[in-house]
């Protein structure tokens, strides 16, 4: 069984191998600073990982989770700055990421709509709502605590807030998604929707459920964004979706539903993080990174079906 | 080898196939005339099917030999055979829904120039067809999803023309049309036997075989036990062919007694049942549905499960709680469904062997909201040597098992459910016989414990060989419902295939 987390792990310490190697960055690479900084720089997309890998495992897919971030950025930003205590902006932040997911989840269950629709919906939606808010331009906020969450170097505390945040809510999700009777049904769903109908599992509530929790995971990964950026910005995030998409995917899960871990997606963010950390110490362009990745996808996918096989 | 007669269309001598241990047909011959109706009979899995895949080159034969007008003939898959004027119609439709009617028909022949399709002379090669099976009003634009099923095998049968065929193979082409497309049907093949071609018909609706075939072959397990002009013979003598001596299994007679009420059904239809049923079940019966596919059982039983929403009537579940009408309630009323097909629905696949089992009953394993994984699998392992799982252990994925082991697992699910009524649809088809045997003696202990088991089959020797009671769907309709000692396979297939 931990044999499934094997091929994204080889595939991780490959990545970190690779470049711990080269000799232009070596001696910065493995750096605990460095460490430190690519754990922080993957919060914004393994929260929205959490989540994601949730829905994969069901069976569906969420487009619109980067535009949701964004939207969640620019409502902390939006509330900070009217005045509202910075944890009402965070939880409201967090609210309306849920309130999007929630209405993905309605869309896709009421209407019986395919979800990858529903979501490329969702994508301009949302993204054109946040521009909206902002009045299409970053929205600069006084400093409060926030601004700490994503701080690179805290006192006392080893890592940043958020990444202990990272860490704790993965171990919650993988709780959920293996010790709870709802975790099963997403198992369920996502493997046969007809056999699950067939066990009475309630179906549309469970999805429901499932998109909402996407949706809130990247109402908390908007917070964290906001964090990073000190200022609410509705063109930030574009394509994001993708990389957490390839995270799960990277890390076993499957596209058609029934598999998928939150370790091996938290593996899929890592691999991308250190690449991408890695390429820019090398000094490589941007689209050395996004040939390499896209690269990768297509690896860890075809991996993964001769391993099934 | 013999002179072929000139009149001989298709001569198939020695025909021999077998799939691994399994003879699916043994020194077949078959002989088809130019402009004759020929029905191909048998049973379910007597090897109709293999020897008409093997004429329309989708399968090619171990053994034997095939003449096609006097030539030998060997095609190299199914495009060969279409050349070679032999098309087939399978029993699903092979149409493109979104496609139109003349590029369904055109579909792999169409005529084109250099690449750039030359509509123009699609369409009028389509009309002709049409008009030829006397069905001008389809429109060659339509597409194929806006037409009935009897249009739609206009449709196949016109592809046949344009293709120039010069034998058709039908399979079951009468199970969903009603009796005026029946009619018009046995028409447009008079029609055609008058142009000379050959048709090979296979059916189960012997009364429509006895009106259209000019003559008949009957296989019975791989074999050929008869063949001849229809009109010498009758339907009884054909039926005795096609069934056979009574087959020597071995049923394990498990002694139980049904005796108060389980279930009762006023009026009850559902969704997609085509009239309402009146039935009262025991506990500790064991009710045998037979009857052909498509005659209505699998219907009745989803919406007995509550798959199919209940349209008029009511079901009352003694001693289970009154609840509403989903699956979920029928499953806490005690009810449990196993559905034909396992592997699209009734199993998840990638799931473990102990996350199916319990599926559909968690409650003994929550506390507070988590699962207690090491109960689970105590119990998933426990259930899996009961039934005689061949796994390793209950953490083994569904997808390596074999099919009569993911049956197993299917049906060990019930059990975990404390099901006390069972709806199994097919439980034992496509399995080995040890698993089958596995699951008779199975079902006949349930009984013996008080439960109920509703018991659907296309397999009359284990329906007589199981079930208390044996009830016969014939296009829709429950035609009879008699005890199984006063049946017979004979009078079994009657009321299968006929509806007396």
């Amino acid at each position: 069984m931990v044999l499934k987390w094997l091929g994204p792990f080889i595939g991780l310490i490959l990545v970190v191998a690779i470049f711990s190697l080269m000799p232009e960055v070596q001696d910065r690479f493995l750096r605990i600073y460095n460490l430190k900084s690519v754990a922080t720089q993957s919060v914004i997309v393994a929260l929205g990982a959490l989540g994601m890998t949730l829905i994969i495992i069901s069976g569906g897919i969420d487009l619109s989770a980067a535009s949701n971030i964004a939207l969640s950025s620019v409502i902390v930003a939006f509330a900070i700055n009217a005045g509202i205590h910075p944890l009402a902006a965070v939880l409201l932040g967090i609210m309306a990421g849920g309130l999007v997911g929630l209405i993905n989840g309605a869309l896709i269950t009421s209407l019986r709509l395919v979800p990858f629709i529903v979501t490329l919906g969702m994508l301009g939606i949302a993204r054109g709502v946040a521009k909206w808010m902002a009045g299409n331009q970053k929205i600069d906020t006084p400093l409060t605590w926030v601004n700490e969450l994503m701080a690179k170097s805290p006192q006392g505390l080893l890592l940043a807030p958020g990444v202990w945040l990272m860490i704790g809510l993965a171990f919650l999700m993988a709780a959920l998604l293996r010790y709870t009777v709802f975790g099963k049904h997403i198992f369920a769903i996502g493997s046969n929707e007809a056999t699950a109908r067939l066990c009475g599992i309630r179906i549309g509530r469970t999805k429901l459920l499932i998109y909402t929790i996407g949706g809130l995971f990247c109402g908390l990964s908007g917070v964290m964004q906001f964090s990073r950026l000190t200022v609410g910005d509705p063109t930030v995030a574009v394509g994001l979706e993708l990389d957490i998409i390839a995270a799960v995917v990277i890390g076993g899960g499957s596209l058609s539903g029934g598999m998928g871990s939150i370790l091996g997606s938290m593996i899929g963010v890592f691999i991308m993080a250190f690449l991408r950390n890695g390429s820019t110490m090398m000094g490589w362009p941007n689209y050395i990174q996004e040939i390499i990745i896209g690269a990768i996808i297509v690896f860890a996918v075809a991996l993964d079906r001769i391993r099934h096989k | 080898m013999t002179a072929a007669p000139p009149s001989d269309l298709l001569n198939m001598a020695g025909i021999s196939k077998s799939f691994g241990p399994t003879i699916a047909l043994q020194d077949v011959d078959l002989e088809l005339k130019k402009g004759e109706i020929h029905a191909l009979l048998g049973e379910n899995g007597a090897g109709k099917s293999t020897l008409v895949k093997i004429l329309s080159g989708a399968l090619k034969a171990d053994r034997g030999r095939m003449t096609l007008a006097s030539r030998p003939f060997a095609p190299s898959g199914p495009l060969d055979s279409r050349i070679h004027g032999i098309s087939m119609i399978y029993q699903e439709l092979n149409l493109a829904p979104h496609l139109t009617v003349t590029e369904n028909i055109m579909l792999g022949r169409e005529i084109h120039l250099r690449g750039i399709l030359q509509r123009k002379d699609m369409r009028r090669k389509v009309e002709k067809a049409l008009a030829f099976l006397n069905h001008p009003e389809i429109a060659p634009d339509v597409p194929v999803r806006k037409l009935s099923i009897s249009a739609r095998q206009i449709i196949e049968i016109a592809r046949a023309l344009v293709d120039e065929a010069v034998i058709l193979i039908m399979d079951e082409p009468t199970s969903r049309l009603s009796r005026e497309d029946s009619v018009q049907l046995f028409q447009i093949m008079r029609r055609l036997k008058a142009q000379g071609v050959g048709i090979i018909y296979i059916s189960h609706f012997l009364e429509e075989v006895r009106e259209v075939a000019d003559s008949y072959t009957v296989l019975r397990d791989g074999q050929r036990v008869g063949t001849g002009r229809m009109s010498s013979m009758s339907l009884g003598g054909i039926i005795r062919m096609m069934v056979g001596q009574d087959v020597k299994e071995l049923f394990p007679k498990i002694p139980h007694k049904p005796e108060g009420p389980a279930l009762s059904l006023k009026n009850f239809r559902g969704k997609n049942m085509f009239s309402p049923l009146n039935l009262e079940l025991q506990q500790g019966e064991i009710l045998g549905v037979g009857g052909l596919v498509g005659s209505g059982r699998t219907e009745m039983l989803r919406a007995l499960f509550g798959l199919d929403r209940l349209e008029e009537g009511r079901i009352t579940v003694f001693d289970g709680e009154k609840a509403g009408d989903h699956c979920r309630d029928r499953i806490r009323q005690g009810m449990g469904y196993l559905s034909e097909d396992r592997q699209s629905e009734g199993l998840a696949l990638s799931l473990s062997i102990r996350d199916n089992l319990t599926m559909s009953y968690y409650e003994p394993y929550v506390r507070w909201g988590f699962l207690r994984l090491g109960r689970q699998k105590r119990d998933a392992d426990a259930l899996c040597r009961r039934m005689n799982v061949k796994a390793r252990d209950s953490d083994q994925r569904v997808s390596s098992l074999s099919g009569g082991n993911q049956q197993k697992v299917a049906l060990a699910r019930l059990l975990h459910q404390k099901a006390d009524i069972l709806l199994l649809d097919e439980p034992t088809r496509g399995i080995d016989v040890l698993s089958k045997a596995q699951i008779y003696d199975w079902v006949g202990r349930l009984a013996a414990e008080g439960k109920t088991v509703v018991f659907v089959s296309s397999y009359f020797p284990e329906l007589i060989g199981v079930c208390d009671r044996i009830a016969v769907f014939f296009r829709g309709d429950l035609v009879s419902l008699r005890p199984a000692e006063e049946w017979t396979m004979e009078t079994l297939t009657t009321a299968a295939t006929v509806g007396t």
